[in-house]
């Protein structure tokens, strides 16, 4: 298959050998789980058990509210703890909302929905409803609602779907796993999400440095006329979605719009086997696939990890830490987020825990801009890191906003490439964050000053109907008087 | 200055890149004609490349002091030596000890830490000092000497190679002309290229060094070399030597098929002078050159036009050094009009149409 170029991009050390031969094993069940009730992009979920409740395996504990949410089951049986605040996993430090399970150890299935036997035949709303009603989340690790994005379909004319297994980001091997233990089930379904989107066609792309990956997924795919398989070049960022569907369909989405714009969907292979887990037999999404790597892990492996397991558990079973890590990572190395704890759970876009020494990080004190230009010509987006930087360090946010800087993705390229070791994500996700506060503050400033104008037009109008009314009641009297004067006239002649 | 940046955020994976790592690069690439040159000029020259390339570390190392910062806090990541190293390249080989002084003054307290130290020159330092040297003393820097080869019949002691640099030997006696000095001076008594370009030494002389010039003059076939070499590591990137010596020739060859009486030949153009170093050494400075592709092409080309204009019709013979303080100047605006196009945007930055599906 033909492929298209992309800008741009890296190659960092993958280190993807720590792990990509390690074959899935299940963790043990944590004595406690700990569900948070925001585990996703959009509105939190809103807790149906109290203290107390005992459930079952897959029961829904908490419901989506609105329309981008994802409900959460329970990953085992057992006996509600509490709901309370708990860490979350976030970076901020937060607490949230959190359901604690007690395991009862009979890890007991509740009653699931009816599995769907032949879910080609079914109409698309039915599969949708079900990978609502299952808590399906992306699972590349942007946790966006699946079922919303399946949804897409409705509006627009999707011709494709996109099934992403590039697995760009170092260390991490889930994907890769998934996709070597589990095809039939990948494929199946990414046959059902094409079938929910509409789309004729789907493309599995990978990156070529998982070539057994590639080739069992081919090897599965074989009987699927309207399945291909596509080996797509080793280049961070490719799993990134715009990149991706760029590489495949040589379409560049323009600014502010969706590559379903383009009719091209993408989602993540664990989602799609999440999918057919809950079409084909109920089973709604409790467990994900976890990369635990890093030099400073003892036995780097790919766990299959209960939902709201705390990470510490985790990090046990695979058998602790060498050396004290120099940093602790939620995802992988170049977008993902520092660990503020280890008592945090893992979450549904939990792809990765890794523990890096030093050595690995590779951190080294920032000296100044040299101005070689290699973050040019790194970025994916086409921005200028370079011209974006110093504006920002100055506080000239609105020249960095002139120059792309919201376009920016925080995929990592130009902090990793730069000589100079300076920060620069740093200094853009300062800058997004900071403009995004001034566009809200400014939409409601804007929303004020429309109110109270409307208010003004309104009081305006009302002055004016008022001297309107009052000039009419003049001129008529003036024409009664008038005409009185003209009566009187007449009568004195 | 040198804090460990307390990052939070992402990546957790940096590249082995640094401004260290990239300048020992550049000094290994202009290692080998250095040493075929220091060679072949003897002792008088690397006594004054050893007090060019000293005295612009200790210039550096006094300018960090002044600034309050530990003296040697910067020398380390090798800006200051490579400014050094160019410069030393760009005086004749055998010129008095305080060219080399007076340069470093020029290059790093005037043309870099007046500026704000690494990364904030707007000028070539190296450059700016050889420019300043030559208007000042343009006698003593012009002067060049023919290759006296070390160990060879007419090398030259330790003894005279210090009257040479430290004394006040004169050289006269000695001196010779470079190839482009040599036709223009002859072209101005009235004789035509076409005439005195056989005077001069040949194409494959040239190309190994054996003539007078500059010690980045001469050897251009090692200087290429070592440009080769920093495109091989990515240091570099075409973009800057292939459209300056490209440019180059085509001004050279389009005029002389035009007038070959009045004007030198393409091969000539790129064969002498500091084409070689210029293109791949000097113009490709990161500090002072375009940041992205495109304004590299457009610097480039600038570049290799106003080397030909100044070298053809202005009153120096050699326009390097010049055209790459014009271009220099021109940076910042060029930066302006050559960003690269942002993904899914137009050039002006607005969001790409969506194309209507069939
Ligand atoms: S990579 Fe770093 S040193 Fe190079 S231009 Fe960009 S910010 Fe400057
Ligand atoms: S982090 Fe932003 S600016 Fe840097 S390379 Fe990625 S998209 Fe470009």
């Amino acid at each position: 298959m033909k492929l298209f170029p992309i800008r741009g991009g890296v190659h960092p050390e993958y280190r993807k050998e720590l792990c990509s031969e390690k074959p899935i094993v299940a963790l043990p069940m944590p004595d406690l789980l700990y569900i948070p009730l925001q585990q996703h992009i959009g509105a939190p979920a809103e807790a149906l058990v109290s203290e107390g409740d005992l459930v079952k395996k897959g029961q829904m504990i908490a419901r989506g509210q609105g329309t981008v949410s994802a409900p959460h089951h329970a990953p085992t049986s057992g006996r509600i703890k509490a709901v309370t605040q708990v860490l979350a996993i976030h970076p901020s430090g937060l607490t949230q909302l959190t359901i604690i399970i007690e395991p009862d150890g009979k890890d007991e299935w509740a009653d699931l929905p009816a599995p769907i036997d032949d879910p080609f035949s079914v109409k698309p709303q039915a599969i949708k409803d079900r990978v609502a009603q299952s808590g399906i989340v992306g699972m590349g690790g942007a946790a966006f609602p699946s079922a919303v994005k399946l949804n897409l379909g409705i509006q627009l004319k999707i011709d494709l779907l996109l099934l992403n297994g590039a697995e760009c980001e170092p260390y991490l091997t889930c994907d890769d796993r998934v996709m070597r233990e589990r095809a039939e089930e990948v494929i199946d379904g990414a046959r059902i999400m094409a079938h929910a989107l509409g789309a004729p066609k789907v493309i599995i792309a990978i990156e070529e440095n998982k070539p057994q990956a590639i080739e069992i997924m081919t090897r599965a795919a074989a009987a699927q006329p309207n399945v291909e398989v596509v080996g797509v070049p080793v280049q961070y960022p490719m799993g990134a979605e715009r990149q991706l569907t760029q590489a495949i369909t040589g379409l560049e989405t323009p600014s502010r719009k969706l590559t379903a714009d383009l009719g091209v969907v993408v989602h993540n292979v664990a989602t799609a086997r999440a999918v057919q887990q809950a079409v084909r037999y109920g089973r709604p999404l409790v467990s994900r696939v976890v990369t635990v790597s890093g030099e400073a892990i003892r036995e780097p492996k790919n766990v299959d990890v209960p939902i709201g397991t705390p990470v510490a558990k985790l990090v046990e079973f695979c058998g602790g830490f060498t050396s004290e890590p120099a940093r602790l990572v939620n995802g992988g190395p170049m977008m993902g987020a520092p660990l503020v704890s280890l008592e945090v759970p893992v979450v549904k876009g939990t792809s990765g825990i890794l523990a890096l020494t030093a050595a690995e990080v590779k951190e080294r004190p920032t000296s100044p801009c040299i101005r070689c230009g290699v973050c040019i010509t790194v970025c994916p987006c086409g921005l200028s890191p370079v011209e974006m930087a110093p504006h920002i360090r100055k506080d000239h946010l609105d020249v960095a906003a002139k120059l792309g800087v919201m376009d920016c993705f925080s995929c990592g390229s130009c902090s990793w490439v730069c000589p100079s070791h300076i920060p620069l994500v740093h200094y853009f996700n300062y800058a997004k964050g900071m403009l995004a506060e001034q566009d809200r503050e400014q939409t409601k400033i804007e929303r004020t000053k429309r109110l109270a104008e409307e208010h003004g037009i309104r009081i305006e109008k009302a002055d004016e109907a008022k001297k309107a009314a009052m000039a009419a009641k003049q001129a008529a009297m003036a024409a009664k008087k008038q005409s009185a004067t003209a009566a009187d006239d007449k009568a004195s002649t | 200055m040198s804090t460990l940046y307390p990052s939070k955020t992402a990546p957790f994976a940096y590249s082995a890149n640094s401004v260290q790592k990239t300048m020992t690069t550049v000094l290994l690439a202009l290692a080998p004609a250095t040493l075929f040159n220091l060679y072949l000029f003897g002792w008088p020259a690397i006594l004054l490349f050893a007090v060019t390339v000293g005295a612009c570390a200790a210039a550096e190392a006094s300018c960090v002091a002044l600034s309050g910062r530990p003296a040697t806090s910067t020398l380390g990541d090798g800006s200051a030596v490579l400014t050094g190293w160019l410069l030393a390249m760009s005086l004749p080989p055998w010129a008095p000890w305080w060219t080399g002084v007076l340069g470093a003054v020029f290059a790093i307290h005037l043309a870099k830490h007046a500026y704000g130290g690494l990364g904030q020159n707007a000028f070539n330092p190296a450059m700016v000092a050889r420019v300043a040297l030559l208007v000042s003393f343009p006698v003593v820097m012009t002067t060049w000497v023919v290759p006296h080869p070390l160990f060879s019949a007419n090398a030259l002691g330790l003894a005279d190679a210090f009257a040479i640099t430290f004394g006040s030997k004169p050289l006269d006696a000695m001196s010779s002309a470079s190839v482009l000095g040599f036709v223009k001076t002859e072209l101005s008594r009235g004789i035509p290229v076409t005439q005195s370009i056989t005077q001069v030494p040949n194409l494959m002389d040239m190309a190994l060094g054996y003539r007078a010039g500059s010690m980045g003059e001469t050897s251009a076939l090692l200087i290429l070399a070592g440009g080769l070499f920093l495109m091989a590591r990515g240091i570099i990137s075409w973009h800057i030597p292939v459209t300056v010596i490209g440019s180059l020739f085509l001004m050279g060859t389009v005029f002389n098929l035009v007038n070959p009486a009045r004007f030198t030949d393409g091969t000539v153009q790129v064969m002498s002078g500091a084409t070689f170093l210029g293109a791949f050494f000097i113009a490709t400075d990161y500090v002072t050159s375009p940041v992205s592709k495109q304004g590299q092409l457009v610097f480039g080309i600038g570049i290799g036009l106003f080397t030909w204009i100044i070298r053809t019709f202005a009153g120096y013979p050699e326009g390097m050094a010049f055209a790459v303080l014009l271009m220099n100047s021109l940076t910042p605006i060029i930066d302006q009009y050559t960003r690269p196009r942002g993904f899914g945007r137009t050039r002006k930055g607005e969001p790409l149409p969506l194309k209507v599906k069939s």
